[in-house]
């Protein structure tokens, strides 16, 4: 790796000994030899097994559950419904206030998405486990469903979750995330040009190669070690704490190692049922995703909307930006908020504009419930911005680099969000692209930078 | 359900199992044996995270019934160093960042074996078609096909 110390010379801290110097990781040796231990390498005498039953309907009313049959069916030690949970509404980031809480540990009532958790089977073997699983009655009233944003957003469509009352998150800013800034109407009369254009995505799995999953361990006087593959240790800890009404310092939890996340693995879904199991069961137990429930029950990369309306003058300067943008959360909040939240501070782009107005909302459809993976929020925003800038760059018969040199924010431009521009470094690397990829840019846009002094 | 009687060489020590009938290599090598470094990533064999050598041929041990492994010579990952020191594919997978998250890394690991014992040195084209049947979610493989390339290079130097 080259270190480009001509850039900021006079800013920049030097006697870094560490950028640039390879360092082994510290966990690799464990790799490559067999030896480094994930959740399911645990292995425990007596240990029973989870399966879920799940819903097979989009949106139904539960009538009842008969779990006579499976708890008779050889090797079944406990089934689990949604009285026998303490706290079974819980959401996961009402830890940080963020609320209300709007899903359930195992159903109640209602399922409000395909796969939505039921009943849990805990038997001796897996099988057993599956087997009894498949004997567990439930009768359902199925509900009218809707499954795209625009349909939920219309007045009349079914309501998908109750707890919030209406189908989108309500921001403490009202129904979307608003951001404002300057005068968009009066940019977009100014500007030559307007071009406004929509962009979705679909959900996306995130496919670890191990799937989600723990093992947990009753450890006497009401104590349980959860080994677990989450990569949100403390939200688990602590809403497992929530859900079973048990103080933190009964759970212990050992983690640590995930045999791929990419964000799948930030929701508290697996441990708490799980704990709970080896608590009113006294033995240990595994819950672990097959392959097919990983690929369609754990919580996608949300699908998206965006609108984006943009006003450009003929000399490449973008005037006026104006963006929608809608997230589907599914049937529970999870993440989504969060990520619907991170669009609205994103869409302005690393772009000077001088007008914005911008909305996003947080959609809930009877789809998957969505959540965090790699960059949620932003990476489907940074994929229309960047396809619109194109567009843009195309529109006015501009180089598309060039285009992005004229409107890149510098040190001291103001950003939509109000506050001050630093330590950009945006033109630097457009520059450095700009050879790298062979793509040459006029002498004058080289000879800019990101840091203003003395220009 | 009905026990059989298994026992085979795993990484040049016996083993000696009553398993239950229709039991994978994969359960009985983890479950029973306690040797977990053939990892369950799909249980389908569509991963390769479960690669084992069988009698010196790359296996999906979520595949294999134990049961038709008696007398079998099996080889896993966590034979594979020798007396602490490390084999030169471990060796290069962790100098090459061929490792993340690692779950993929003792199938990896198996297949690149089974190519280079039989191929010492190998195209990039063999070493991609070797892997083929191992996925990887973290590296995007461009490091895993360098290590194993890497680990061909410094056998032959051995060699030589
Ligand atoms: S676990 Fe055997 S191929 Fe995936
Ligand atoms: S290193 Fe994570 S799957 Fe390969």
């Amino acid at each position: 790796m080259e270190l480009r110390k001509d850039y900021f010379a006079d800013v920049r801290k030097d006697g870094l000994h560490e950028i640039g110097q390879p360092r082994p990781r510290l966990d690799s040796p464990g790799h490559v030899t067999g030896k480094t231990a994930y959740f399911a390498d645990r292995n425990f005498p007596g240990m029973l097994h989870l399966k879920m039953v799940r819903s097979p309907h989009h949106h139904a009313r539960i009538r009842s559950i008969d779990t006579s049959e499976a708890e008779k069916h050889p090797g079944v030690v406990r089934v689990l419904t949604a009285k026998d949970v303490p706290h079974n509404v819980y959401t996961i980031l009402i830890l940080i206030q963020i609320g209300p809480e709007d899903e359930t540990v195992l159903a109640d009532g209602k399922v409000r998405w395909r796969g939505e958790a039921v009943v849990a089977v805990l038997a001796e073997t897996e099988r057993a486990a599956q087997e009894a699983a498949a004997k567990v009655k439930v009768d359902y009233e199925v509900l009218p469903a809707v499954f795209d944003m625009e349909e939920a957003l219309k007045p009349g469509a079914p309501l998908v979750n109750e707890y919030h009352g209406q189908n989108y998150y309500l921001y403490d800013s009202g129904e979307c995330r608003k951001v404002r800034f300057g005068d968009v109407e009066a940019g977009f009369a100014q500007a030559d040009h307007i071009l406004e254009q929509s962009y979705r995505s679909s959900p996306i799995e995130h496919a670890p190669t191990e799937t989600t999953g723990c093992v947990v361990a009753p450890e006497g006087n009401d104590r349980f070690t959860c080994y677990t593959n989450t990569q949100a240790m403390f939200f688990t800890l602590d809403n497992t704490s929530i859900i079973l009404q048990m103080p933190g310092s009964k759970l212990h939890f050992v983690g640590g190692t995930v045999g791929g996340g990419f964000g799948g693995k930030v929701d508290v879904i697996v441990e708490p049922i799980a704990i709970l199991g080896a608590k009113l069961t006294g033995r240990p137990v595994c819950f672990i995703y097959s392959r097919e429930e990983e690929m369609q029950i754990s919580s996608p990369r949300a699908a998206e909307k965006v609108v984006i309306k943009d006003g450009v003058m003929k000399d490449g300067r973008i005037v006026a930006r104006k963006v929608t943008g809608y997230t589907d959360a599914g049937a529970y909040s999870r993440h989504s908020p969060y990520g619907a939240q991170k669009g609205a501070a994103h869409y302005p782009g690393p772009y000077t504009i001088p007008n914005v107005w911008i909305d996003t909302y947080c959609v809930y459809t009877n789809r998957t419930p969505s959540s965090a993976m790699r960059g949620f929020g932003v990476t489907i925003g940074d994929f229309a911005l960047e396809v619109q800038m194109d567009k843009l760059a195309r529109l006015i018969g501009m180089d598309p680099l060039e285009f992005r040199f004229i409107n890149a924010y510098r040190d001291g431009d103001m950003k939509a969000h109000r506050q001050p521009t630093e330590g950009a470094a945006l033109i630097e690397c457009m520059q450095e692209a700009s050879r790298a990829a062979n793509w040459p840019v006029a002498e004058k846009y080289m000879a800019m930078s990101s840091y203003k002094k003395g220009a | 359900m009905a026990k059989v009687p298994v026992q085979f060489t795993l990484n040049g020590s016996e083993k000696a199992e009553f398993i239950e009938s229709g039991t994978t290599l994969l359960h009985a090598l983890r479950d029973k044996i306690g040797d977990t470094s053939p990892k369950g990533g799909c249980h389908q064999g569509t991963c390769g995270a479960c690669s084992v050598i069988i009698d010196g041929e790359l296996r999906l041990s979520c595949l294999t019934l134990a049961e038709t492994c008696s007398g079998a010579d099996i080889k896993t990952t966590a034979g594979l160093a020798e007396g602490g020191v490390l084999h030169p594919l471990q060796r290069a997978f962790l100098d090459a960042f061929a490792t993340q998250c690692g779950f993929c890394t003792p199938g990896m690991i198996m297949a690149a074996k089974v190519l280079l014992d039989r191929t010492p040195n190998p195209s990039r084209e063999d070493v991609v078609e070797a892997l083929s049947g191992n996925i990887c979610r973290c590296t995007g493989y461009e490091p895993i096909i360098q290590a194993v390339l890497t680990a061909a290079r410094a056998n032959s130097q051995n060699a030589a």
